[in-house]
């Protein structure tokens, strides 16, 4: 197999702990609500995730008990900036260190443990294809999420319910004054951020690489909040975006592979490196920022 | 008024003036909350929440030794929070105080690396100028991203600092590494005269202990006294005024991530050329990150953050020392951490603001009580 | 007599120590159009919202169609069948007006777009279902917002200071609008402080002050005069047109400033020009949005100008185009800017620390540390001379009324002694005595040789202020009129005059 066929056949299961939670924060975003704690809640639910599977549960519940972990999290979270309209960014901070902290907590024992994964299902025909036929062929969850990503664009583009998300996170207190619930709509877009980044965490945990380690999640939360920034608010820009980085990821490995000396510490920062230039790329652009951008993020609501 | 469940809920109310009396309590009532739901915790584990609570907030008061360990944790601490507490008051978030400390670190280990023979009063001196230039430097990244390109700063500064821990990696498996040491990732041990003069006979405890404490000071001049401190509030509180009075806005990001970055540079060449002697992989313990607690539980203030620093620093003690005695994971500091953060802005929210019950109306006119 | 569609009995509310409502009785009958009558903080807007649900009443009871009702949401006012038309719009921006439209009336897009048509035409509300909100002019959002309402099919229509957006000759197309409704027995509730066009439009009228209801009238009985009297308590400040002054020096030059702006939801400065000299006062009408905010912020310095403009504008004779909001500052310039809080002051800091904020200059730092001592006195000097009423200099700025905050901001740019004093909207929200007392400083400052520049929507307070007059509309600024020779119709004029072009 070379660099290619293997960059192209792992992309979609690198780029699926990323677009999962990406897309849970786009919805908490365009809600006008930001949430920072991404990483921490993904900790969380990768650990959840894996204990349940360890322990006989099977993916089905890890999955359940990840993103339920996800949601009481950012419930937490919710409370504390909808709720008393706290700083957002510092309650993020809060949520993400206790995340972080509460995973490698519960994971303690299980340091260096693996579970098996799942198999992959291969679409018949196009998984035989040269080069790009690895493409084809992915695990139960991959298919999932591109079959999220293909309903939340629907939802957010065509239905009365993304209109009624866009409109709150526009203009909060115009939503309010026709008679929308304000602070239960954002509780919803950031209970649904929450679960997606706990599933996040817990496919990267149990599926794509089944193995527990402290600290596994290695900053791919914050990559998914800048996956969302990339994608400028809009589903189908974030999924390419979290393919880039699914590639990116694995770029490293096929660098070593084929054999390339390159310090094996550059090749780990390539994601980081990435992100802190196409932000810087991205942003730049302050137009485009502010047609797609979301006026009432990060701010709090008040009647 | 909103019912829920047949609950009434009391109504959140802006206050008028922001609470002196709030701003006190608060700190202390979140430690005590955090506490509190730690310890259930821990009970949930089976681990007597009694001993830990001893271990952790007790036992650090009970030898000179483990004291002045805490006076040697708090200084970095202190370093760190207040830096970035200047930057989040004017809603500069830095919050890669890790990689900025990191890098600090290096720049001053140059110095002994590459001459470890040297020997001079100047050698110490050098290395923390060296640590403030490398923390400054990686902060400066950052400022231009966020002045220049518009970028989000706590995304930017959070990446340098994984970038930097790999910057560290390298140096210590590669070019850096101590060829005496058996292959570990690590420098060589620091001559004498790179290492800072010890202030506390008979402990770890020092000089950077006393600079800290004076820079604590210099950052209460400037938050509370100077007109650049006032300017940076401004930008903070209302962005749009600071834009109407002429204050420039890439001023106070550049101004704001240079003194973080600064500090955190020197918390870091402190942290090598004091207890640990040489550049490890084991220098980044977090306390970038835990400073962003100490910073936000100090009120953001210059007073506030000493004390919270020195608590801060009592937990990481009581928390090696609850470890030993009662068997608790390390990440229980962790837990504690965030929780501790979480509890003060839940309870800081009563600073601004206060609850009203629906049917207990104020009858009482506020007017003219000031 | 009929049941009246709603009714209030002994309706309060406060908000902490301030009574916004107490004790109001008000009776819409079927098919009215009723005015509330009142200054600003009198209470209108609050009782307008307890109408509509937004807010609950502390104490008394609303009666529709003579049943006691619980209006606990804005949804549950329009279940009623009641609508509102907000003074400042509860539109989406980025949202076309179908969608704005669908969020609160029921419907297939298609329905909703040959709905949005039908009604257009037959109440002369006319505008493009598909367009996005933020491409629409200030007058076309309100025909968006009234439409919105009407689909609902309501039986009372709440209309907050219509006509505060609309230049007069679109006022009287609103009007129009409005008879028609209520001629299908529509009720309307009309919040205005503007008595004449109460008296022309409204068969009812109630008057509130400080929350109570003074008066019960109709409109067409009482002239102005004793409207306002019942409205304020005494009679309308007298006021005087100033005498005409000799004029100095050029303090404010701009020649032909032009600002593409590729922001969706701002408006482009085209070829702007305009002068003000020594102990003159210009005023700047239009209706809001149509680029005043952009022209503000480049005349303080806040938006920096392109290089291709670096010879646009000039304060005291020399060219400032290419200075910041500092630089000007030290010329003599001083603003007061439309919004008080957030930008004129800081709410969460004392009056100390708000006047630090632009009286910096005045000795009030030395070597880096700010001098708290003399800000204090600064500050304190500020409350006396302007009689801002509040406990004192350490009071923080957002707990001050609108008014009172208003007249400290005039008061500290004052005390900078400028040569050149702008303000943006001065008296927007002010209660009538604040809004007198700063026109009557105004005035002083003018007749003192300063030079003032006003932007504002109310074309009274221009005919009263101002010696000459121009006109904003779309980001084009009128030729300079002379106010005495000027009628308020010929401003009308000028204010829609492209709007009509394009119709």
């Amino acid at each position: 197999m070379n660099a290619i066929e293997f960059i192209l056949s792992g992309m979609l299961a690198a780029a699926t702990p990323f677009l999962l939670a990406a897309l849970g924060e786009l919805v908490a975003e365009r809600s006008g609500v930001l949430n920072l704690g991404v990483e921490g809640t993904m900790a969380f639910g990768a650990a959840l995730g894996f204990i349940v599977v360890y322990n006989g549960g099977g993916h089905v519940l890890g999955f359940v008990a990840a993103s339920l972990g996800g949601v009481l999290l950012s419930l937490l979270f919710a409370f504390v900036t909808l709720g008393l309209r706290a700083n957002q960014v510092a309650t993020g901070l809060a949520i993400g260190i206790l995340g972080l902290g509460l995973s490698a907590f519960y994971g303690k024992p299980y340091e260096s443990f693996t579970v098996s994964g799942i198999g992959k299902i291969a679409v018949p025909g196009l998984s035989d294809i040269p080069v790009v036929g690895g493409l084809f062929a992915q695990d139960i969850v991959v298919w999932l999420a591109l079959g999220t990503t293909v309903v939340l664009w629907y939802v957010l583009a065509h239905t009365k319910l993304g209109l009624l998300l866009r409109a709150v996170g526009e203009n909060p207190k115009a939503a309010n004054s026709i008679g929308y619930p304000v602070v239960l709509i954002r509780l919803g877009a950031v209970a649904f951020g929450g679960a997606m980044a706990g599933i996040a965490g817990a496919y990267a945990s149990t599926i794509y690489t089944p193995l527990w380690a402290d600290g596994m999640i290695a900053g791919r939360g914050w990559i998914a909040v800048a996956l969302v920034v990339f994608g400028t608010w809009m589903v189908g820009r974030v999924f390419w975006g979290a393919c880039l980085f699914g590639a990116v990821s694995l770029g490293g490995i096929a660098a070593q592979t084929a054999g390339l000396s390159v310090p094996s510490q550059l090749l780990t920062s390539l994601p980081y490196l990435v992100t802190i230039i196409v932000l810087g790329v991205i942003s730049s652009n302050r137009t485009l920022l502010k047609i797609n951008g979301v006026p009432s993020l990060g701010e709090p609501f008040e009647k | 008024m909103t019912t829920v469940l047949g609950l009434t809920l009391p109504r959140l109310v802006r206050r008028d003036h922001a609470s002196v009396s709030m701003m006190v309590i608060a700190p202390f009532a979140a430690l005590a909350l955090a506490a509190f739901c730690n310890l259930l915790l821990y009970a949930g584990l089976g681990i007597n929440p009694l001993i830990v609570f001893k271990a952790m907030l007790i036992d650090p008061f009970t030898s000179y030794f483990s004291f002045s360990e805490i006076l040697l944790k708090a200084g970095p601490l202190l370093l760190i929070a207040q830096g970035l507490a200047i930057g989040f008051r004017a809603k500069v978030f830095n919050i890669g105080a890790e990689g900025q400390f990191v890098l600090g670190a290096i720049f001053a280990s140059a110095i002994p690396v590459y001459a470890p023979q040297a020997s001079g009063l100047w050698i110490w001196p050098s290395m923390l100028v060296m640590g403030m230039f490398g923390g400054l430097l990686w902060a400066a990244i950052t400022a231009f991203w966020r002045a220049r390109l518009n970028a989000n700063e706590i995304l930017v500064s959070l990446m340098l600092s994984f970038v930097a821990i790999q910057i560290l990696n390298y140096l210590l498996l590669g070019p850096w590494k101590d060829p005496m040491g058996f292959n570990f990732p690590q420098s060589v041990m620091f001559q004498y005269d790179a290492l800072l003069p010890i202030l506390l006979p008979g402990t770890r405890v020092n000089v950077s202990l006393v600079l800290a404490l004076v820079l604590a000071g210099a950052a209460w001049l400037f938050t509370q006294r100077s007109f650049a401190g006032y300017r940076l509030e401004v930008g903070g509180l209302a962005p749009n005024a600071a834009r109407y009075a002429g204050f420039s806005q890439n001023r106070a990001v550049w101004l704001s991530l240079l003194i973080g970055g600064c500090a955190a540079g020197l918390a870091g060449a402190a942290e090598v050329a004091g207890p640990v002697g040489q550049l490890q992989r084991s220098i980044s313990t977090g306390y970038g990150y835990a400073a962003i607690i100490v910073a936000y539980l100090g009120g953001l203030h210059p007073i506030g953050i000493v004390f919270s620093a020195f608590l801060m620093a009592t937990l990481y003690i009581g928390g090696d020392n609850a470890m030993v005695s009662a068997g608790l994971p390390i990440a229980a500091v962790y837990v504690f951490q965030g929780s501790l953060l979480l509890a003060y802005l839940i309870l800081s929210t009563f600073v601004r603001n206060r609850l009203e019950w629906p049917d207990k109306a104020p009858a009482v006119s506020e007017v003219g009580r000031q | 007599m009929t049941t009246p569609l709603l009714s209030l009995r002994g309706v309060s509310k406060s908000y902490g120590p301030v009574h916004a409502n107490s004790g109001v009785d008000l009776d819409v009958a079927p098919g009215a159009i009723h005015a509330i009558l009142g200054e600003n903080g009198a209470g209108k807007s609050t009782l307008m919202k307890l109408i509509y649900g937004v807010e609950s009443p502390d104490a008394g009871e609303i009666l529709w169609d003579g049943a006691p009702v619980q209006i606990a949401s804005p949804a549950a006012a329009r279940r009623l069948g009641i609508g509102m038309v907000f003074q400042h719009f509860s539109l989406f921006e980025t949202l076309t007006v179908v969608e704005n439209v669908s969020l609160v009336v029921p419907g297939t897009k298609q329905e909703l777009t040959e709905r949005i048509m039908l009604f257009g035409r037959e109440f002369g509300l006319e505008v493009d279902p598909l367009a996005h909100v933020h491409t629409l002019s200030v007058g076309e959002r309100q025909r968006v917002e009234i439409i919105r309402c009407l689909l609902a099919d309501p039986k009372l229509l709440i209309l907050d200071e219509p006509t505060s957006v609309l230049p007069p000759q679109s006022a009287q197309k609103l009007f129009e609008t409005l008879r028609r409704l209520a001629g299908r027995g529509v009720s309307i509730l009309f919040i205005s402080h503007k008595l004449e066009e109460i008296r022309s439009i409204c068969s009812h009228a109630t008057i509130l002050r400080s929350g109570k209801v003074t008066g019960n009238v109709t409109p067409k009985d009482f002239d102005t005069h004793e409207l306002a009297k019942m409205m304020i308590g005494r009679d309308m400040p007298a006021f005087a047109r100033p005498k005409e002054m000799e004029q100095g020096a050029s303090c404010l030059e701009i020649a032909g400033l032009t600002l593409e702006t590729d922001d969706p939801f701002a408006v482009s400065l085209r070829d702007i020009s305009l002068r003000v000299r020594e102990g003159e006062i210009l005023g700047i009408a239009g209706v809001s949005g149509n680029g005043q905010s952009e022209l503000a912020a480049a005349i303080s310095g806040e938006t920096p100008l392109p290089r291709s403009m670096r010879d646009s504008i000039a304060m005291m004779g020399r060219n400032v185009s290419l200075l910041g909001a500092a630089g000007r500052r030290k010329l003599g310039f001083a603003f007061v800017p439309e919004d008080r809080l957030g930008q004129g002051a800081v709410p969460e800091l004392s009056l100390v620390k708000n006047g630090l904020l632009t009286a910096h200059a005045r000795g009030l730092k030395q070597g880096g540390l700010v001098r708290y001592g003399r800000a204090r006195a600064f500050a304190k000097d500020c409350i006396n001379a302007f009689d801002v009423r509040t406990p004192g200099p350490d009071a923080e700025a957002g707990a001050l009324s609108g008014g009172n905050l208003q007249k400290f901001i005039v008061g500290r740019e004052i005390m900078l002694e400028p040569k050149l004093l702008f303000l943006n909207q001065p008296t927007w929200g002010v209660d009538v005595g604040a809004a007198s007392a700063i026109r009557k400083r105004l005035i002083e400052l003018r007749n003192s040789g300063c030079a003032v520049l006003v932007i504002s929507e109310e074309i009274e307070e221009l005919f009263e202020l101002a010696d000459h007059i121009q006109v904003l509309n779309e980001g084009r600024l009128s030729e300079r009129l002379k106010t005495s020779e000027t009628r308020p119709e010929d401003i009308g004029r000028y204010m829609i005059e492209s709007a009509e072009a394009a119709e």
